[in-house]
């Protein structure tokens, strides 16, 4: 039953990493950069949805898809600001740009709030349902029925939308696409847009279950996120939805051994490092070769 | 005879450097809060410079630097306080232990190629500083305590000391290796360069430096612990070596003496120093990517040259003439 109730925990953790993981990977399946800011766009998400919720006193529903709107609008101006016009630099210039983007918005951020850490409104009545002695807390079966929602909207948009196929074509090979007609600009700007949504909503789910939100608490699922992006086979959305579930998994059940407890964050990041020795592509990522 | 000539001139006024800051910090002309910042100062040139040889000179982006930072700093640590063995002892038992590190991660890692070198360092560092936090031995998360050794001689002669054996190595034909790897990688490979083995030897050194700056660190601030060294320590370093320019090791320097003496001087408008930081971290790198330097570098040459008014010749070769 123990081990049942650390799946259901893991589950809805993983389902946070794998909405985040997402918009890694779609970034870099489109232009190679690993987009460091992206978990800063998830905690941007939890403070509008922080503003939103105790100075507009809205319910949850609102606050979700405006703070979804706000980390859009943040993402796609930082895609337009900082990283358009490094389009043909090296990729270690545009890492490096990432870097930047992310210290600016977390910086900018606690100087605008304050270091100290916020209490996030309860939008919604935390109670706890029991199904055959399994404790899950409507948080829980929130946070995994929006992921699903989010997820499935996503698939739709990507596969069946023709700006998904855009988005495809793009992702596949850049000039190919604008050679045949596609706004390569327009869809990767699209792109940044879908995955800061992700991860907008993202933040507001985390910041219900945790209640506190700070200026920094992107830097930690961020990264973790990204590790579950490289262990799915980053630039695979698939792959991110699975690597975001082990990752969410694998943290709760060690977590829940008093061995390993403060070891969670050293055995995530083991597995990042053992998967790219093992497998660099990932669960699900396609083995490119390099042509001369 | 003119390389002597050179030689000697180069220790004159180092030693001059030396002993004219010295004589200010011991008869307080400076103070001994500034003279806290110029020991950081030589401390982060260390950590600069070795960076700048792994990440600048070979083109592999390490995001794990202050892992192994906290590798040699831990290591020291224990060497001084537990075992109670000497400072000097310490500081090469930390250069070791985290150029062994390095070797065994990068043996395997360095022989991939683009973006999965600095996501496994990222990785790495993490992983250190989670273990660290769990080895009750060194104090776990509440940190460590440790004699304060580190004196400005110390810190002044091991600064000299890296940049030194780095400018060396640059020059000789394992540096034009490493260059050539990182202009192109599968072009110097064709030419016969051993490639893995350059970037694995390069990665060692600097993490070996890297060590021996945490040592330093380590037994000035006496007290440590894993937070210390998280991942923004490592954008701190990366920041230093961008700055100055990736491929200029007198750039590296300047940006270094600039950006730590900078934070103390704004120290009150603290929040905002954060913001001002990463905003000049982007500007510089949309407007001028190379860095304040490029990779050229500032020597005697260069400045005789400069005043006589001389065009500099454009190209990507460093400039060995010191």
């Amino acid at each position: 039953m123990e081990l049942v109730q650390q799946l259901i925990n893991g589950l809805s953790l993983g389902s946070i990493y794998a909405l985040i993981a997402l918009g890694y990977t779609m970034v870099y399946g489109i232009i190679k950069l690993i987009n460091f800011a992206h978990g800063d766009i998830y905690m941007i998400g939890a403070f509008t949805g922080f503003y939103f919720a105790t100075t507009a006193d809205m319910s949850f529903i609102p606050t979700l898809i405006l703070a979804m709107i706000v980390s859009v609008i943040f993402g796609v101006v930082i895609e337009k600001i900082a990283y358009k016009p490094l389009r043909n630099s090296p990729r270690i210039t545009l890492l490096i740009t990432a870097i930047g983007v992310s210290l600016l918005l977390e910086n900018g951020m606690r100087y605008l709030v304050g270091p100290d850490p916020k209490s996030f409104p309860s939008l919604i009545d935390e109670s706890s349902h029991t199904f055959f002695g399994l404790q899950i807390s409507n948080i829980q079966l929130l946070t995994l029925g929006v992921s699903i929602f989010l997820m499935i909207a996503l698939e739709f948009i990507v596969f069946k939308t023709k700006t998904g196929k855009a988005m495809r074509a793009a992702s596949h090979d850049t000039e190919a696409a604008s050679l045949m007609g596609i706004n390569v600009d327009n869809t990767i700007s699209f792109t940044f847009a879908l995955g800061s949504a992700l991860a907008g909503a993202a933040g507001v789910l985390v910041a219900l279950a945790w209640t506190t939100i700070d200026p920094y608490m992107g830097i930690m699922p961020g990264l973790k996120a990204f590790v579950a992006a490289v262990l799915g086979g980053i630039g695979s959305i698939p792959g991110a939805l699975i690597g975001g579930i082990l990752i969410g998994i694998t943290e709760t059940f060690s977590k829940s051994f008093e061995m390993t407890s403060r070891l969670s964050d050293a055995i995530t990041f083991s597995i990042l490092i053992i998967i790219l020795l093992v497998k660099p592509a990932g669960l699900l990522g396609k083995v490119t070769r390099e042509k001369v | 005879m003119k390389i002597y000539n050179k030689l000697i001139l180069n220790s004159i006024w180092i030693v001059a450097l030396f002993f004219g800051l010295n004589y200010s910090l011991e008869t307080g002309i400076i103070d001994s809060y500034y003279g806290g910042i110029i020991m950081i100062v030589c401390i982060n040139i260390i950590l600069a410079v070795s960076l700048n040889l792994i990440a600048g000179f070979t083109g592999q982006l390490c995001l794990g630097h202050a892992g192994f930072m906290a590798v040699g700093a831990y290591s020291s640590a224990i060497i001084t306080g537990n075992l109670e063995l000497p400072f000097f002892l310490a500081i090469i038992v930390a250069g070791l232990a985290a150029a062994l590190i390095s070797f065994i991660i990068g043996l395997p890692t360095l022989k991939l190629k683009g973006d999965y070198f600095a996501i496994t360092t990222l990785g790495v560092g993490e992983v250190i500083r989670g273990i660290l936090i769990n080895i009750d031995y060194v104090g776990g998360p509440r940190g460590f305590r440790v004699l304060p050794e580190t004196t400005f001689a110390w810190s002044f002669f091991l600064m000299i000391l890296t940049i030194v054996v780095v400018r060396n190595i640059l020059t000789s034909s394992h540096g034009r290796n490493m260059i050539a790897i990182r202009e192109n990688e599968i072009a110097a490979e064709a030419m016969g360069v051993n490639a893995p083995k350059f970037k694995v030897l390069s990665f060692a050194i600097a993490a070996f430096f890297a060590g021996v700056g945490g040592a330093l660190y380590a037994h000035y601030n006496s007290f440590i612990d894993p937070a210390t060294f998280n991942f923004l320590k490592s954008i701190e370093i990366i920041t230093f070596v961008v700055l100055g320019g990736m491929g200029s090791i007198t750039g590296t320097i300047i940006a270094t003496v600039i950006l730590t003496f900078l934070p103390e001087i704004f120290r009150d408008f603290q929040d905002l120093r954060m913001v001002v930081y990463s905003v000049a971290l982007i500007a510089i790198m949309l407007f001028r990517p190379k860095g304040l330097m490029g990779d050229k570098e500032i020597s005697f040459a260069f400045l005789k040259k400069f005043t006589s008014g001389k065009k500099q010749s454009k190209g990507g070769q460093i400039n060995a003439k010191s």
